[in-house]
């Protein structure tokens, strides 16, 4: 119930992902890392140190390390890819698309500051369309954990998955708020059941959608919270079994809303359970410069966003 | 080991199936695939140790990646006529439920295909990435990688020729198909590649030039290279081909890359390609 998700600490979700890939190293030495020149940025130093041999520096090339964590793949390791969410996915999309994906390679492309999150560096590196790109690829899982946790849980977690994944994290300081070492893969998270209206959220809007449903349960109305951490494949029982409680919902990601989690909640109610949906999300825009809590606001991507959506969901049931 | 002139046989029933491929599937891509004949030969029927049981991971291997995967139909026919899967498959080629896609993959199971190839200069990365997993395997088996000279035009190539240089990557051995064409035109008019000698050496790479429609040349320059591997640096052979050879009528030119023989032109190339090995049959309708 959403009493259990309360905010201990502040930590990245790159920090996540750093301790995950540490521990599945360890856990499993088919596990290799690749990293484009931001190993300091994506927290991959302890496996480098541990792991020497197996950690790849592979420059500021990353096409080039799509196609070497291809190979690694072919000959039964089990590669991570490091580097911003821009450079592993815009960057390099016709490279995941046929070296990775079509020719089925098991490699991790993991992804950090992903979104306007990043903040100061701006626009050109605030990638805001990489799930959509993502998602679109046949056999693609795609995963946006909401807190330090549950991104050390999914790292670990998806060595086990035969399959390309894009697991996609972010750079600041976020409440760390989920139990530790829980993610399953696919499997949608029910943080609260209620009659009123569902808030289905992933990546760091998750937090910002505990504190709406806090607030708008404090007002007698009654939320049914869910976090998506896996986008592709999307857990739909979990969504429409909310809808069937609630008859409407309101989607929360940082991410452009053409493309993202909204789209796919969208489709799969539209075809099973058509019901009034708002979308909170980035609105066809590039980001800026500025602080993580300042672009959120400005982009209406933060917690009074989500309040007010859900109050005019509500209102077209 | 075979002999010079049982390779000759071999890459000249080759040159037969790739005309026919590209005959009956009214499509492909026959100048580049006539070419490198005899270099799939070499490596597939004499320099490769290599398991027709296919295995994805070739622990144990050398192993065999196309960049270029527009010359589909030499790949499929050395593929088949060394034994990874029924030579008869060869006339599915490009048609619906085929696992012999225009371009190489993997996604249909096709045994000897290890990564998807079409998109332009990603094979050199994958070929890297695996010759690296042998090191850590203790693997001492050798990694071959051909690319198209128009090809080495993508940035990304140069990103792995500078990587394996640095990594000292030395049990890989690239391969360029130099025929100096491409679909637009000569590389000199379309992009010139300039001294191609000079820009892999000075990226790390030790270079060898070979005349890559001549077996024996071929042969020698390739077993060579294979013995060389573990020297510190990965090697580069630069293979002069002709696009089309031996077909009178599709050499000199850039104009048969990518398009089909009529039947009157298949009959005149055929009639010039000896059938060693038998033809595949075509199916009945």
């Amino acid at each position: 119930m959403l009493s259990d998700y309360t905010a201990k600490d502040k930590k990245s979700t790159r920090d996540g992902f750093g301790a995950g890939l540490l521990e599945v190293g360890q856990k499993n030495d088919k596990v290799v890392g690749l990293c484009a020149d931001l190993t300091g940025s994506l927290k991959m130093n302890a496996f480098k140190d541990t792991f020497p041999e197996r950690f790849f520096q592979v420059g500021i090339a990353e096409a080039n390390m799509m196609g070497v964590a291809a190979g690694l793949a072919t000959s039964g390791k089990i590669p991570y890819t490091g580097t911003f969410a821009n450079f592993s996915t815009g960057r390099v999309f016709d490279q995941i698309r046929q070296s990775i994906a079509y020719s089925h390679k098991n490699v991790k492309i993991c992804a950090s500051h992903a979104g306007v999150t990043l903040g100061e560096d701006g626009a050109t590196h605030q990638i805001m369309e990489d799930v959509g790109m993502m998602k679109m690829l046949p056999g693609m899982t795609v995963i946006n954990p909401c807190d330090y946790n549950q991104t050390k849980a999914a790292t670990i977690a998806i060595a086990e998955h035969d399959g390309p994944v894009y697991l996609r994290f972010g750079r600041p300081g976020w409440p760390v708020f989920m139990p530790e070492g829980e993610f399953e893969l696919g499997k949608a998270v029910q943080m609260n059941e209620g009659k009123d209206v569902s808030i289905i959220a992933t990546g760091h809007l998750t937090w910002y959608a505990v504190e709406a449903a806090n607030a708008l349960e404090a007002e007698g109305i009654s939320v049914d919270l869910i976090n998506i951490h896996t986008i592709k494949p999307l857990d739909e029982a979990a969504i429409l079994a909310s809808v069937a409680r609630t008859g409407c919902v309101v989607t929360a990601e940082e991410h452009q809303i053409l493309g993202g989690l909204g789209g796919s909640v969208a489709q799969v109610l539209a075809q099973n359970n058509p019901c009034p949906i708002e979308f909170v999300g980035m609105e066809d825009s590039f980001g800026e410069s500025g602080k993580p809590d300042q672009l959120l606001a400005k982009y209406k991507m933060d917690t009074k966003t989500i309040i007010a959506k859900a109050k005019a969901v509500m209102a077209r049931k | 080991m075979s002999s010079i002139k049982d390779l000759e046989r071999v890459a000249c029933q080759v040159r037969r199936d790739i005309i026919r491929q590209v005959h009956f599937a009214s499509s492909g891509h026959p100048g580049g695939s006539l070419g490198c004949a005899d270099l799939f030969t070499a490596l597939y029927f004499d320099v490769m140790d290599h398991n027709p049981d296919f295995n994805m991971d070739g622990k144990g291997e050398d192993m065999f990646f196309l960049s270029n995967g527009h010359i589909s139909p030499v790949f499929y026919s050395v593929l088949a006529r060394s034994g990874y899967f029924p030579v008869e498959e060869l006339a599915t080629f490009r048609k619906l439920d085929s696992r012999l896609q225009g371009h190489p993959a993997t996604h249909e199971g096709l045994p000897g295909v290890r990564i998807a190839s079409g998109s332009l200069g990603q094979g050199l990365s994958v070929a890297c990435g695996v010759a690296q997993a042998k090191k850590l395997d203790q693997d001492d088996k050798s990694i071959f990688c051909l690319m198209g000279d128009g090809e080495l035009q993508e940035g990304q190539i140069w990103e792995a020729v500078m990587y394996a240089a640095h990594n000292k990557i030395d049990n890989l051995v690239g391969i360029v198909d130099w025929n100096g064409r491409q679909i637009d035109g000569d590389n000199d008019d379309v992009l010139s590649l300039g001294d191609l000698k000079a820009k892999w050496e000075s990226f790390g790479w030790s270079t060898v030039e070979v005349d890559g429609n001549n077996m024996e040349a071929l042969v020698a320059a390739l077993r060579d290279a294979k013995a060389n591997t573990g020297n510190g640096k990965p090697q580069v052979i630069l293979m002069r081909t002709e696009m089309g050879h031996p077909i009178d009528f599709m050499v000199g030119s850039h104009k048969w890359h990518g398009v089909a023989p009529n039947a009157e032109q298949t009959e005149n190339a055929l009639a010039q390609l000896e059938e060693t090995l038998g033809d595949y049959p075509y199916p009945a309708n």
